[in-house]
């Protein structure tokens, strides 16, 4: 039996009409690779702001190495060994690797050391990184590198990894666990916090699974089973989506030979990209965060135009027509940003609903609404595709994350479309919400509409798509039938691993 | 030619006085935005930095006193604009208005009876034979003590941007408030201390415009040296140094446009006097024009923030 | 310990409570200053903010002032409402205001003294333009090279000022009268003037403009997609950008529709109240405008409400510089504060305050 590490005892946070967390209390021993399991929404966030002096419980404690631990701040839970690599929101673009190393260290050393360090430790760990480079010119995969070796540099007793494979191509998630592994070996231990069960039976020793702000078990990942780890952290058995059989129609989307720049400076440039959509199938686009999924959806939904005979829609050209002009034409999109892109947050359900659809449903005339059909609209939307909320008077923001996200897909397969884009259909979404949302996409290529999904799920992309490409720094792979990819292919698509080889090179 | 009888050297010593208090107002501005605020009150605060440090330096007698006075005066402002933005959560802009239109209310109510008084003259820094250089003596060594200020204050910035662990915080804080917080660092206190020197740099701009260049009080009489601060900051594309080149390149035009004027170039004042307001928008629409957010503009500029934890 | 929390929806009650409670704070504020003036405050108040209306010593002449001063930054604010709404800063009023002043103005000096009924339409339609034309500076250049049109608009103002000032001493100078700057009277050539419409009511062309202008912003808010796109742009502008919002379009139809209703009030105010093209013509309409807009919370309606409040204040400022000598600064700091006190206050139509204890039990 291993020494304990760190102990929680009944810890609990509450927010307003939320209970994040509910009595938890579980162990992680000194180098276990212990696991953090849920659904979105399940409380893990919460939980792991806790242990690293985030967020103050309401109640419960705990503790490290014997001692009472309970930082009010990052800094002191960094005093104490403790380092977390984040999902989201902890490097600044602006400024150089170096800098965003330091930023998150206790007492860094002058910044030219640093770059010494920073150079040995992440070749000794097999994460190549230049101290130099802007953080904002780097690929999610290299990004990520830069959070590890700012954990790694204050030899921490526990490393959180919050969601750490989703910015991963399946050979770096493979580099990646090396490289935990590594880490585990030497004595530290890793809260991995993951809804991928398959990567936690691979990697974790012990797991403890959250749903509803509750502990539900703590387990050997390793000796359940994929399907009842599911069932545990879900509460109950999902079905997988229907796919009937359905010959493909004519070619409806066409795009041949584009190039575009991206309109963000850290955005990636779409190169060269060909691909043919026929009616009723479902073409997935997988690939890494930021490889140009959304340049890609931005040049389809028309937001970003394009040289207008290299789009076709039906064989009309339409790069040079706006949104609204592809709208008309049949042709609607759902980008990944549910919040502040496909809807807006301080605007009620009835208003977001006329936002893509005034013109296709005919909810205005002249240019003056239609406030009582609008309603109906988004009424009508809500009932159909099971969108939880009191009714449309509701602001967007006020939906939880697969409620909206139901809403938003649902508002665009009510148009009736014969093209659907969609970036990220489901992310963040809990479970249910997403198996209701890939239906409802495959229903509608059912019924002989043409489906694009990027996505960077490939359990997602696998379950809904005929045919499968990749994304990789702003090329597309040849399109390839999806049945009898895998997974090893799929990551060679994606672009194997990233750069890789390129940074070992750099560093001989 | 008219231009002729401009003396080169006068011209340049002239030129730094007229770019003094839009560059002190600048660098404070710059040091507020590379923390994420856009303060649009900078017009707001260089006035009340006028009328304190003009009230102060009159009554005390002492123009050293004044400008300290100005400081303050700055800052007291700048400390209402944090307490809205920061700790009530304010629009920026409506605020940074709000406090330009405060401010300039505010002092004129304050500076009514001191219109028409001459301020205590505040003594040129003697730098013994430097001023014995011919030209560069005349030009860049006769000065006030507040124009070497002004220029040790963008070094200042400029290491403490570059190299000091507290600017690198405050650029982390201006460029991605999220992560920051995330990191732990206090968002919020950065910022409400960044603003206060930003309302202190304004408030000695001011009242270098009372007490040295002008001097005198009267009301309104910043006529949009903040604004101009303000574009200054763009211009300068949140660099230091780039800041006190646009401050001296502004001050000769407005140097050469008051000789035009002296000259009795045959073109009314009025034309010759809006040729600084026009020159600030040229030089903006040059620097805005390169496509798409230029990777020195602090990413979380004018974006409000609270914690969600 | 104190927090803030955000409220699932803004606070409708506190929406449309701030501006009242706005008012009494800035009366109360106003109040201790007027005492540290060494003014009874309550005199003072009341002379600001009651008798412009009510006195039946000064009520006579005050009251038709009320609709006078009210109506061009009810104008102006209006427009300036549809921008701010979309999150395009119009900070140049004042100096789109000035330019449709001289444009109206040039208008009629250039047919003086022809009679002629078509003269006034005239003025009207190069007032708009003026102010149109001068916002589209700032609109162009921002479109064009990305330029802050927060500086650009105002940096105008002072440009616009110093045109005005160099019409006054030059081109327009009323020649009849050598020596002195101004132009010649307006409201001393009929086909120009615009004059009372009901006798001692104040109500001139510019009331109507404003009511006009009122009502069809308020439809346009509320009923057209145009008003839609302006919310979302200023919400959420990626999201408009997916409705097919060109961001371009919109920035010039925001500066376009607030420069040429500034420029409307600026040709009115020179036809009729102001009389000529004076150096000091200009009074801060333009300014005070964006504290009408904030104020009625840029709802056209509740810019009504706001821009006869503020326009009381005016009056009220020079009663009480009359009667109390109280400077005519005060006024200014008096709307300075009500805008403060408005934006303090709105935090709790968007965040509730909690006590929470902040340390575990």
């Amino acid at each position: 039996m291993r020494k304990t590490l760190l102990r929680l005892e009944g810890l609990s946070k509450s927010y307003p009409g939320v209970r994040a967390n509910d009595d938890i209390s579980f162990e992680i021993g000194e180098g276990q690779m212990h696991a953090l399991l849920g659904e979105n929404g399940a409380g893990k966030s919460t939980l792991v702001k806790m242990i690293y002096g985030l967020v103050r419980p309401d109640a419960g404690a705990m503790t490290l190495r014997g001692a009472a631990y309970a930082p009010s701040q990052p800094s002191e839970a960094r005093r104490n060994g403790v380092a977390m690599v984040f999902q989201h929101f902890s490097l600044f673009d602006a400024l150089d690797v170096a800098e965003n190393v330091a930023l998150g260290m206790e007492n860094p050393p002058p910044l030219r050391d640093l770059a010494a360090r920073i150079r040995t430790v992440s070749e000794e760990y097999g994460l190549p990184l230049d101290p130099s480079r802007l953080v904002g010119e780097l690929s999610a995969g290299e990004r990520q590198r830069v959070e590890i070796v700012r954990c790694l540099l204050q030899d921490p007793k526990l490393l959180i990894m919050d969601e750490p494979t989703s910015v991963l191509t399946p050979q770096e998630v493979e580099i990646l666990f090396r490289t935990l592994r590594q880490l585990s070996g030497e004595g530290t231990a890793i809260l991995y916090i993951s809804h991928k069960l398959e990567e936690i039976r691979a990697l974790c020793d012990e797991a403890t699974i959250l749903r509803g702000g509750r502990k539900v078990a703590t387990c050997d990942p390793r000796e359940k089973s994929a399907r009842e780890l599911a069932e545990l952290m879900v509460g109950q058995l999902l079905t997988p989506p229907e796919r009937p059989e359905r010959p493909f129609g004519e070619v409806v989307l066409e795009v041949e030979k584009l190039s575009l720049k991206s309109n963000n400076p850290f955005g990636t440039s779409l190169k060269d990209i060909s691909f043919q959509l026929r009616a009723g199938e479902v073409l997935g686009i997988a690939g890494v965060a930021g490889n140009g999924q959304d340049e890609l959806l931005l040049m389809l939904s028309g937001e970003l135009r394009a040289p207008s005979p290299q789009v076709r829609l039906k064989g009309d050209p339409v790069g040079h027509l706006g949104p609204n002009g592809r709208r008309a034409m049949g042709l609607v999109a759902a980008p990944e940003e549910r919040l502040g892109h496909a809807a807006a947050p301080d605007m009620s359900l009835t208003e977001n609903a006329l936002l893509s659809a005034s013109r296709r449903k005919r909810l205005e005339r002249g240019g003056f609404i239609d406030w009582g059909k609008t309603e109906a609209f988004a009424r009508e939307v809500i009932t159909r595709f099971d969108v939880r909320t009191p009714g449309p008077h509701v602001l967007a923001r006020a939906l939880s994350g697969g409620n909206l996200q139901k809403f938003v897909i649902g508002r665009e397969i009510e148009l009736d479309p014969d093209v659907i884009i969609v970036n990220q259909p489901t992310w963040g979404v809990d479970a249910a919400a997403a198996a209701t949302i890939r239906q409802a996409l495959l229903d509608l290529a059912g019924k002989g509409a043409a489906v694009l999904v990027i996505s960077q799920d490939l359990d997602e992309l696998l379950e809904v798509a005929d045919s499968f490409a990749a994304l990789n720094e702003g090329r597309l792979t040849p399109v390839r039938p999806a049945k009898g990819l895998n997974v090893e292919e799929i990551g060679l698509m994606m672009g194997g691993a990233h750069d890789m080889h390129v940074a070992h090179e750099a560093a001989q | 030619m008219i231009l002729g009888s401009i003396n080169p050297a006068v011209l340049l010593a002239a030129l730094m006085v007229a770019a003094t208090p839009i560059l002190l107002a600048a660098i404070g501005e710059l040091v507020v935005e590379k923390a994420g605020v856009l303060n649009l009150g900078v017009e707001g605060m260089m006035i009340m930095g006028a009328c304190i440090g003009f009230i102060v330096a009159v009554n005390t007698g002492s123009p050293f006193i004044g400008f300290i006075g100005a400081a303050l005066g700055g800052m007291a402002l700048a400390l209402l604009f944090a307490l809205l933005t920061q700790a009530l959560m304010t629009n920026q802009v409506a605020s940074g208005l709000a406090l330009t239109l405060f401010g300039l209310g505010l002092t004129a109510l304050l500076g009514q009876r001191y219109v028409g008084i001459t301020p205590p003259r505040t003594p040129k820094l003697d730098l013994g034979p430097l001023s014995d250089i011919p030209f560069l003596g005349r030009a860049l060594f006769t000065h006030d003590i507040v124009v070497y200020l002004s220029i040790v204050l963008v070094a200042a910035v400029w290491w403490f941007l570059k190299y000091s662990r507290a600017g690198m915080i405050l650029r982390a804080v201006g460029e991605n408030h999220d992560a920051a917080h995330a990191l732990g660092y206090h968002v919020k206190r950065v910022r409400v201390l960044a603003i206060m020197f930003g309302g202190a740099c304004a408030g000695l701009g001011g009242a270098y415009l009372s007490l040295i260049r002008v001097p005198q009080w009267t009301e309104g009489m910043t006529v949009g040296a903040g604004w101009i601060a303000l574009a200054l900051v763009v211009f300068a594309s949140w660099r230091p140094w780039r800041a006190l080149a646009g401050a001296y390149l502004f001050g000769g035009v407005v140097v050469l446009q008051l000789n035009l004027q002296a000259a009795g170039v045959r073109i009314p004042v009025e034309y010759l006097s809006m040729s600084p307001y026009l020159i600030t928008i040229l030089v903006l629409v040059i620097i805005s024009s390169g496509k798409g957010r230029s990777l020195d503009a602090p990413g979380s500029l004018n974006r409000p923030f609270h914690a969600s934890s | 310990m104190i927090r803030l929390e955000k409220r699932k929806e803004p606070s409708k009650f506190w929406g449309i409570a701030n501006p009242f409670l706005a008012v009494a704070l800035t009366m109360l504020a106003g109040g201790i200053m007027f005492a540290a003036l060494g003014k009874d405050p309550v005199v003072a108040i009341r002379l600001i903010f009651f008798d412009p209306i009510f006195s039946e010593t000064f009520g006579s002449y005050s009251r038709p002032q009320l609709l006078i001063k009210s109506a061009p930054l009810i104008l102006i604010a209006v427009g300036l409402a549809i921008g701010f709404k979309a999150g395009i800063w119009n900070i140049g009023a004042e100096g789109q205001y000035i330019m449709g002043a001289l444009f109206g103005a040039g208008v009629a000096l250039a047919f003086f003294p022809q009679p002629g009924w078509y003269i006034f339409p005239l003025m009207v339609i190069a007032g708009a333009f003026g102010g149109f034309l001068w916002a589209m500076i700032p609109a162009i250049l921002k479109t064009r090279f990305n330029t802050n049109e927060i500086l650009v608009s105002l940096l105008l103002v002072y440009v616009a000022e110093r045109i005005l000032a160099a019409m006054a001493l030059g081109l327009m100078r009323n020649p009849d009268i050598p020596g002195f700057p101004g132009s010649r009277d307006l409201r001393r050539y009929e086909a120009a003037h615009n004059a009372e419409l009901f006798a001692n009511t104040g109500i001139h062309w510019g009331v109507v403009a404003a009511l006009v202008a009122v009502i069809l912003a308020y439809v346009m808010m509320t009923r057209h997609m145009l008003g839609f796109h302006v919310q979302l742009a200023g919400q959420a502008p990626r999201a408009a950008r997916f409705g097919g919002v060109s961001p371009a379009r919109l920035v010039v139809i925001c500066l376009g529709i607030s420069g040429a209703l500034a420029g409307l009030a600026g040709m009115f105010e020179v036809s009729g109240p102001g009389g000529q093209v004076r150096i000091e013509f200009a009074s801060g309409y333009g300014f005070t405008a964006i504290i009408v807009a904030f104020l009625g919370r840029l709802n056209p309606v509740g810019i009504v409400l706001a821009g006869l409040l503020l326009g009381l204040t005016y009056i009220g400022g020079e009663l009480s510089q009359m009667m109390l000598q109280i400077p005519g600064a005060a006024i200014q700091v008096f709307q300075g504060m009500l805008l403060f006190f408005l934006l303090a206050l709105d935090f709790q139509t968007n965040y509730r305050i909690r006590l929470t204890q902040g340390e575990r039990a």
